[in-house]
């Protein structure tokens, strides 16, 4: 499908949704809450099947954190890039998509040691590069470290 | 191996025992937890962090011409291919036309290294499992890819030869012969390496059959590179995705639909000679002229997000940049194949003895610090 087909099949499933078209990819930016039934249509639905999600990150906007999905489909080679927004950043939780892409699982494993974003129903969210006991989350932009010292 | 204080017996009998983090067979500092019903494995959980040095975290504070050179730490034997990849995003957003001298060398150079990676497998694999010549065959070609590299950019390991808009020197003029030499000394010595391991009945009997992956489960767990095109997908970066004038180029891409540890082994043969396929239409034909386009000294991006991906030797490594219009990234992500193709190894070798294990992670051939970033 090309872009503006994706658009239109993507509003019709799920109306409450705004596109980004600026970069190289068509970006569809929807609430967190919403994330996991417009992703499991994405991945099922005959007309979409990214079956493949080859990117998972988190971006930190200081005022709300934007969860990035890069979704390609094997089948109709089309490529789509769905953003979540995380308005609260003090607790900042989302549905995992585990249970759709088990490519999921170490990246929300990365987002959560690095940003602190709690995955719901993941099956073992743990912190995967620091240890167990440390404090802060490094690729926020609020982040400070106690131990750097300027030159 | 040794046992330590977190080995132990848990409640349902099992025995869970630690893989690392200073295992040979792991090639880094990988800690593998493994539950066992006596040999069986029944779970395998990767523990990472080891070398975690936060390279996303370094790029924010570092300009767009310096970013790049982290990357070489990450997979080191593809530190071209992570060099290129940082370069060709920064060409892609400014819309630099880079010289085609420049992207013919880039080509070639990438394939020596492709070539250089897949060998040291070859290399690795044997001595994993308890082959040692092996090692000591492959070690001539890689040596000798080696000091071309040394001669074109002065280093041997993180070589940092790509730049934005074209490469950092012009390869010197015995490049074409010395290429050409390696090339040929490459091809006379092929057979012996599928002589003495690809042809050897042991190795054969431990990688038949064992950590077979299937299409679907390659898709959904990410897997990209040899070990997804061993079990059937088309997921050649260089075909799908072309950059630095691959589309020109004739060359297939390797397609087996085994999916077992024998058909990973396959693929990196059967690449190998692919790459030099690719060297040999490049290596007469190197066009004169610049070998890096003019960039302003301080490099700064418009304001949006850019992706980036090229062809590892182990798969598809993605750069994404989210410029915020200064000169440093506001947000640098690197997708990198080997952290996909770990989640693989817990997949695949559930059931397999302990001893498949180390042919499983032989033939993912994994490289730690682009895991860990």
């Amino acid at each position: 499908m090309t872009n503006e087909e994706l658009k239109n099949s993507f509003t019709q499933i799920f109306p409450a949704v705004t596109f980004d078209e600026t970069g190289e990819f068509l970006n569809a930016i929807i609430p967190s809450e919403e994330l996991l039934p417009v992703m499991k249509v994405l991945r099922s639905s005959k007309e979409f099947l990214f079956d493949y999600l080859f990117c998972l990150t988190c971006v930190d906007w200081k005022d709300h954190l934007m969860m990035v999905y890069f979704l390609k489909s094997n089948t109709h080679n089309h490529t789509i890039v769905v953003k979540a927004k995380i308005t609260d950043t003090v607790n900042p939780q989302i549905e995992s998509v585990y249970d759709i892409w088990k490519t999921a699982e170490l990246n929300e494993d990365e987002v959560f040691d690095l940003f602190g974003v709690k995955f719901l129903n993941h099956p073992n969210l743990r912190r995967i590069f620091l240890e167990e006991d440390w404090v802060g989350y490094p690729l926020r932009k609020n982040y400070v470290d106690e131990h750097m010292i300027e030159l | 191996m040794i046992l330590g204080e977190e080995d132990h017996i848990n409640e349902e009998g099992e025995f869970v025992i630690n893989m690392g983090p200073q295992h040979p067979s792991t090639h880094g500092v990988l800690r593998l937890k493994v539950w066992l019903d006596g040999e069986t494995i029944k779970k395998v959980e990767p523990h990472l962090g080891y070398i975690h040095r936060s390279i996303e975290k370094m790029s924010e504070s570092l300009s767009y011409r310096q970013y790049g050179y982290l990357t070489s730490r990450m997979d080191y034997l593809s530190a071209h291919m992570n060099n290129l990849a940082c370069a060709l995003v920064v060409e892609k957003a400014l819309q630099i036309q880079v010289p085609e001298r420049a992207q013919a060398i880039r080509v070639i150079i990438c394939e020596l290294a492709r070539i250089s990676s897949h060998i040291l497998w070859f290399a690795s694999a044997g001595l994993d499992l308890g082959g040692v010549t092996p090692f000591f065959y492959a070690f001539r070609d890689r040596e000798a890819i080696n000091n071309i590299m040394e001669e074109t950019c002065g280093a041997r390991l993180t070589m940092n030869y790509m730049v934005p808009g074209g490469v950092i020197a012009d390869v010197p003029s015995n490049f074409q012969a010395r290429v050409k030499e390696v090339l040929k000394q490459f091809k006379d010595n092929y057979h012996e390496y599928d002589e003495i391991l690809m042809g050897n009945v042991i190795f054969q009997n431990r990688m038949m059959d064992v950590g077979v992956l299937t299409k679907e489960d390659a898709i959904a767990l990410g897997c990209t590179g040899p070990v997804a095109r061993a079990s059937g997908v088309s997921c050649d970066i260089r075909k799908l995705y072309p950059y630095d004038g691959y589309e020109k180029l004739q060359f297939d891409e390797v397609i087996l639909t085994g999916g077992d540890s024998w058909a990973r082994c396959q693929v990196r043969m059967a690449e190998m000679l692919q790459s030099v396929h690719i060297i040999e239409q490049l290596i007469d034909n190197i066009p004169e002229g610049d070998i890096v386009a003019k960039t302003k000294n301080v490099i700064k991006l418009p304001k949006g997000e850019f992706y980036q991906r090229v062809e590892t030797a182990r798969g598809e490594l993605g750069v994404y940049i989210v410029s915020d219009g200064a000169s440093t990234p506001y947000r640098c992500k690197y997708r990198s194949p080997n952290f996909a193709n770990l989640s693989a190894i817990p997949h695949i070798s559930k059931g397999h003895k302990i001893g498949d294990l180390i042919a499983i992670m032989a033939t993912i051939d994994l490289i730690i610090p682009d895991i860990d970033r």
